[in-house]
C-alpha cells in the first residue's frame, strides 16, 4: 500500500531502540505528590478539598474551572497538604495541589458504568468530560470540548494519531503493542458519537507489528482502517497528519473539524475507553524514560503528580555528568532546570542527554542555503522570518505568516549554520499572538 | 541529588550539517575540474595561479578580520571556496599577481564591506572575475592551450560570424566537450565539472533547479534565437553543443549560480532565477558584446534576487486553494 506523508519535515535518528523493546512497568510514587490546577488549554482546575483534608486514590480534587477545563482527580490515598504554586516541566510556577502519599491506596469508588452501547452521546461526553481527560500527546485540550465540534454531522474522520514521530518515545507504541484493543474500544466510542465518520488509526510504517496488530483487531469493523503512513517527523503534527491520512490542509486560524476532521493520540483514546468502560478518571498515563543519560530506559505507567525525579530514580537514575533532560521529546520538548516536577496529563518522556550538543554550538551567519524552507512543514520561510523576528518587526513577522508557524524546530534542526530559527521565531510569535488577541 | 542540567529552547538534536562542511564538499566537488584544469594547461603556470589565488583568499580574510577585530572564519572554508572558484575562472596564463589581486577584491570589497558570509549580494569569485576582466582585458583575454595563443572556441565562432565565414569553421565539439580546449582553467572539461555537480546533488548541497531551469532555458533560446545567424539556422546540433560546453556555461551553471548566498530561497525564486540566467546569457552571447558572458549574466541576475523573491514567496500550508 502506498505510504502517505505531508511535504517538508526530517529523518533525525529516532533513538526508539533504547526503548522499544521494554514492556510497560507500573510505578508507585512513594514520596509526595504535586497536580497542577493548569495542566490543559483553557481554565485552570478549581480545587474542591483544602489543606489537612485527606483524600482517596480516584477522588476529584478539583472540578473544572468552566467548560473548556478539565477536572484533576487524586492518584493516590493521602492527606492534602498544600495548595501553593509548584514548578511544572514547562519550567512554570503554576498552583498546585500537593499531596502526602500515605501509602495505602485507598481506592474511592468508581465512576459508574453501563454498557457503551446503551450510553446516548451526551452520556458519553459528560463521562469524558467528568473524567478529566485532555488531549495527551502534548496539547492538553479538553477532549470533552474537543468532541463537541459546531456541526458534528460534518465530522467525517476521527483520526487516531499513532505517528509518536518525536525520536525516543515509545510509549504510544507500547500500548498499541500491549493493549491495542483499549485504543480500538476509545475509537469505537468516539465513533459512537459520530455517525457518519471514519475512525482511521495513523501508524508511522516505523511500527510494522502495530499496524498488523491494529489490522488484526479492526477486521471486523467497516468503519475503521488502518494507514500506514511514511516515518518522519513531524508527521503527528495534527495539521500534517490530517493532510497525510485525508489529503485536506488547514492553516492555523482553522480547526480540524474544519476540515470534517477530530484527531486524538493514542493514550487518550486509552483513557477514554477506560473511562467509559471501567469508569476510571483519568489518573495515570504511559512515560518513556529514555536517552543515553538514563542508566534503565524504559515505559513506565505512573500516575500524575509523580514526582519526575522518582520516576528517573526508578529507571536506574540519571548517569554521571548527564546534561540534560527534556521533558517530551527532543524536538518539541522542554529542556528542564530541575527533575523536582511533577507528571502531568501531557508528559510523555523523559529524556536524559548525557551531552548537550546544542548548547556547544555557536550560531554563524545564515548562508542562505534553503534548507529551513526545504524542511518548513508549515512552507514558510524560517530564516527570513527569524531576521525579522529578531529586529521585532511583528508587522511584517505577521505579513509573512509566521503565524501559520508550529515550532516543530525543524528548521533549527537543519540549519548548518546552527541559528536557533525555532527560537526566534517562536518568541515574536507569542507576541504577535497576545497582541492580535488584544484587538 | 546535584545535577547540573543545561536548558535551552527546542529542538534539542541537531543534523550534523555545519557550514564547513558543506564548503568541503564543494571543494571536494571543483576537484576533478581543477586537476583537469591544472594537467590540461600544464605548459603554463595554471597550479601556481590555483594554489596563489586560493591561498590569497584564506589569508585577506584572516588578515582582513583581524585587523578589524572581528572573529575568525576562514575555518568555515568560504573564502577557499571563493579563491578556488576564482582560480577556475581565470585563463590559466595569466600574471601571477592577478589572481590574488582578485582575491583580495573578493574577499574585502564584495564580501566583507557588505558584512561578510551571508550578506554579499553578488557572488565575489564572478565579482572578482569581472572586476579583472574590466581592468585588465587583454590579458585576461588571451588565452594559450598547448603553447598556442588563440580565441577561445565561442570567440571563434564569433569572429567566424562576424567575419561572413562559416560559423563553426575550425570547431570541434567533441574538444570542447572534453574540454581540450583554450578557456579559463577549470571551466574546459564538461565532464568533469559533471561528476562534481554529481557529487554536490548525491549529498544534497544542490539541487536541479537552478542549473536545470538555467541549462534548458538557454538551450532553448540558443536554438531558436540560432536561427537568426547565418548558416546555423533552428536548433543546430553541433552549435548548440559548442555554446553549452564552452564560455563556462557548464562551471557558471552548477558551481556559481547555486551560491546560496546570491541565489533565491524560495522553489519557485530559483525556476526563475535559473531562466533569468539561461535568457540573459542567451541574450549577451548573440546580440551582445561578449561570446561568453556567464558571468555577467550570474552577477546581473544575483541583482535581480531581492525582487524574485518578492513575487515568488510561498503560499503557507493550508492557505488559500488546496484543500
Amino acid at each position: 500500500m502506498k505510504l502517505v506523508t505531508f511535504r517538508g519535515g526530517v529523518h533525525p535518528d529516532d533513538g526508539k531502540s533504547l526503548a522499544k523493546d521494554k514492556a510497560i512497568m507500573d510505578l508507585l510514587p512513594k514520596e509526595k505528590l504535586v497536580y497542577p490546577l493548569s495542566q490543559h488549554i483553557g481554565a485552570p482546575a478549581v480545587p474542591i478539598v483544602e489543606k489537612g483534608e485527606h483524600v482517596k486514590k480516584g477522588q476529584m480534587i478539583a472540578r473544572a474551572g468552566g467548560f473548556v477545563s478539565a477536572p484533576v482527580y487524586a492518584s493516590v490515598s493521602g492527606t492534602v497538604t498544600a495548595i501553593e504554586p509548584h514548578v511544572t516541566p514547562a519550567g512554570a510556577k503554576v498552583d498546585s495541589i500537593v499531596l502526602e502519599n500515605d501509602g495505602l491506596y485507598e481506592e474511592a469508588p468508581l465512576l459508574p458504568v453501563k454498557p457503551a452501547e446503551e450510553m446516548t452521546k451526551e452520556e458519553i461526553l459528560e463521562r469524558i468530560g467528568e473524567a478529566g481527560i485532555v488531549g495527551m500527546g502534548g496539547a492538553g485540550f479538553p477532549t470533552r470540548v474537543k468532541l463537541s465540534p459546531k456541526e458534528p454531522e460534518k465530522i467525517e474522520y476521527i483520526i487516531a494519531n499513532c505517528a509518536e514521530c518525536e525520536p525516543y518515545i515509545t510509549a504510544d507504541y507500547r500500548r498499541m503493542v500491549e493493549t491495542p484493543e483499549l485504543l480500538v474500544g476509545g475509537m469505537r466510542i468516539v465513533l459512537q458519537l459520530f455517525e457518519g465518520a471514519k475512525g482511521i488509526f495513523a501508524v508511522e510504517d516505523n511500527k510494522p507489528d502495530c499496524i498488523a496488530k491494529l489490522r488484526e483487531l479492526t477486521k471486523e469493523e467497516p468503519r475503521m482502517e488502518v494507514v500506514s503512513m511514511m516515518t518522519k517527523y513531524p508527521e503527528g503534527a495534527e495539521r500534517q497528519l490530517i493532510y497525510a491520512t485525508t489529503g485536506r490542509a488547514i492553516n492555523s486560524s482553522m480547526l480540524p473539524a474544519d476540515a470534517g476532521c477530530i484527531v486524538d493520540n493514542v493514550e487518550t483514546l486509552t483513557a477514554i475507553c477506560r473511562a467509559v468502560k471501567e469508569g476510571l478518571p483519568s489518573m495515570e498515563r504511559v512515560v518513556t524514560v529514555s536517552g543515553d543519560g538514563v542508566v534503565s530506559p524504559g515505559n513506565y505507567r505512573v500516575p500524575f503528580g509523580m514526582n519526575q525525579r522518582e520516576l528517573v530514580e526508578a529507571a536506574g537514575g540519571l548517569k554521571e555528568g548527564t546534561e540534560k533532560v527534556i521533558s517530551g521529546g527532543p524536538m518539541m520538548g522542554f529542556a528542564m532546570y530541575t527533575l523536582d516536577t511533577p507528571v502531568t496529563k501531557t508528559s510523555s518522556a523523559i529524556v536524559c542527554l548525557s551531552r548537550d550538543e546544542v548548547s556547544a554550538m555557536a550560531p554563524t551567519p545564515c548562508i542562505n542555503c534553503g534548507r529551513c524552507v526545504e524542511v518548513c512543514p508549515s512552507r514558510l520561510l524560517p530564516s527570513r522570518l527569524a531576521d525579522v523576528a529578531e529586529r521585532h518587526d511583528e508587522t511584517e513577522f505577521v505579513k509573512m505568516n509566521g503565524l501559520e508557524c508550529m515550532e516543530c524546530g525543524c528548521c533549527s534542526y537543519v540549519c548548518p549554520a546552527k541559528r536557533q530559527l525555532k527560537q526566534s521565531i517562536g518568541s515574536m510569535r507569542k507576541i504577535a499572538l497576545a497582541n492580535k488577541k488584544k484587538n | 541529588m546535584g545535577e547540573n542540567l543545561k536548558i535551552s529552547s527546542s529542538p534539542h538534536i541537531r543534523s550534523r550539517e555545519t557550514t564547513g562542511n558543506i564548503m568541503l564538499w564543494v571543494i571536494i566537488a571543483l576537484l576533478p575540474a581543477t586537476a583537469f584544469g591544472i594537467y590540461n594547461f600544464r605548459d603554463t603556470h595554471a597550479w601556481l595561479v590555483v594554489i596563489l589565488t586560493t591561498a590569497a583568499a584564506v589569508l585577506t580574510e584572516y588578515l582582513f578580520e583581524k585587523l578589524m577585530h572581528k572573529p575568525v572564519t576562514i575555518r568555515d572554508l568560504s573564502a577557499a571556496v571563493t579563491g578556488l572558484l576564482l582560480a577556475l575562472n581565470l585563463p590559466p596564463s595569466v600574471p601571477l599577481w592577478m589572481g590574488p589581486l582578485g582575491s583580495v577584491f573578493a574577499i574585502v570589497v564584495v564580501k566583507q564591506l557588505f558584512g561578510g558570509l551571508g550578506q554579499n549580494f553578488m557572488n565575489p569569485a564572478l565579482a572578482a572575475r569581472c572586476f579583472l576582466l574590466i581592468s585588465f582585458a587583454g590579458r585576461m583575454t588571451t588565452f594559450v592551450y598547448d603553447g598556442v595563443t588563440g580565441a577561445t572556441p565561442l570567440a571563434s565562432i564569433r569572429a567566424n560570424v562576424e567575419a561572413g565565414s562559416s560559423p563553426l569553421a575550425g570547431i570541434n565539439t567533441m574538444d570542447m566537450l572534453m574540454g581540450n580546449t583554450g578557456g579559463t582553467i577549470g571551466e574546459t572539461c564538461v565532464p568533469a565539472i559533471i561528476l562534481g555537480a554529481i557529487i554536490l546533488i548525491l549529498r544534497g548541497i544542490i539541487d536541479l533547479r537552478i542549473p536545470g531551469t538555467y541549462i534548458v532555458t538557454f538551450a532553448l533560446f540558443i536554438g531558436i534565437f540560432g536561427g537568426t545567424v547565418e548558416e546555423i539556422g533552428f536548433f543546430n546540433v553541433p552549435y548548440m553543443t559548442a555554446q553549452l560546453c564552452g564560455g563556462g556555461l557548464m562551471l557558471g551553471a552548477w558551481f556559481m549560480a547555486t551560491d546560496y548566498v546570491t541565489s533565491p530561497i524560495t522553489k519557485k525564486g530559483q525556476y526563475v532565477y535559473g531562466a533569468v540566467l539561461g535568457i540573459l546569457t542567451g541574450l549577451f552571447r548573440l546580440f551582445g558584446g561578449s561570446a561568453e558572458g556567464v558571468s555577467y549574466a550570474i552577477i546581473f541576475s544575483n541583482l535581480l534576487v531581492p525582487l524574485i523573491e518578492r513575487v515568488t514567496l510561498p503560499r503557507p500550508f493550508g492557505k488559500g486553494g488546496e484543500k
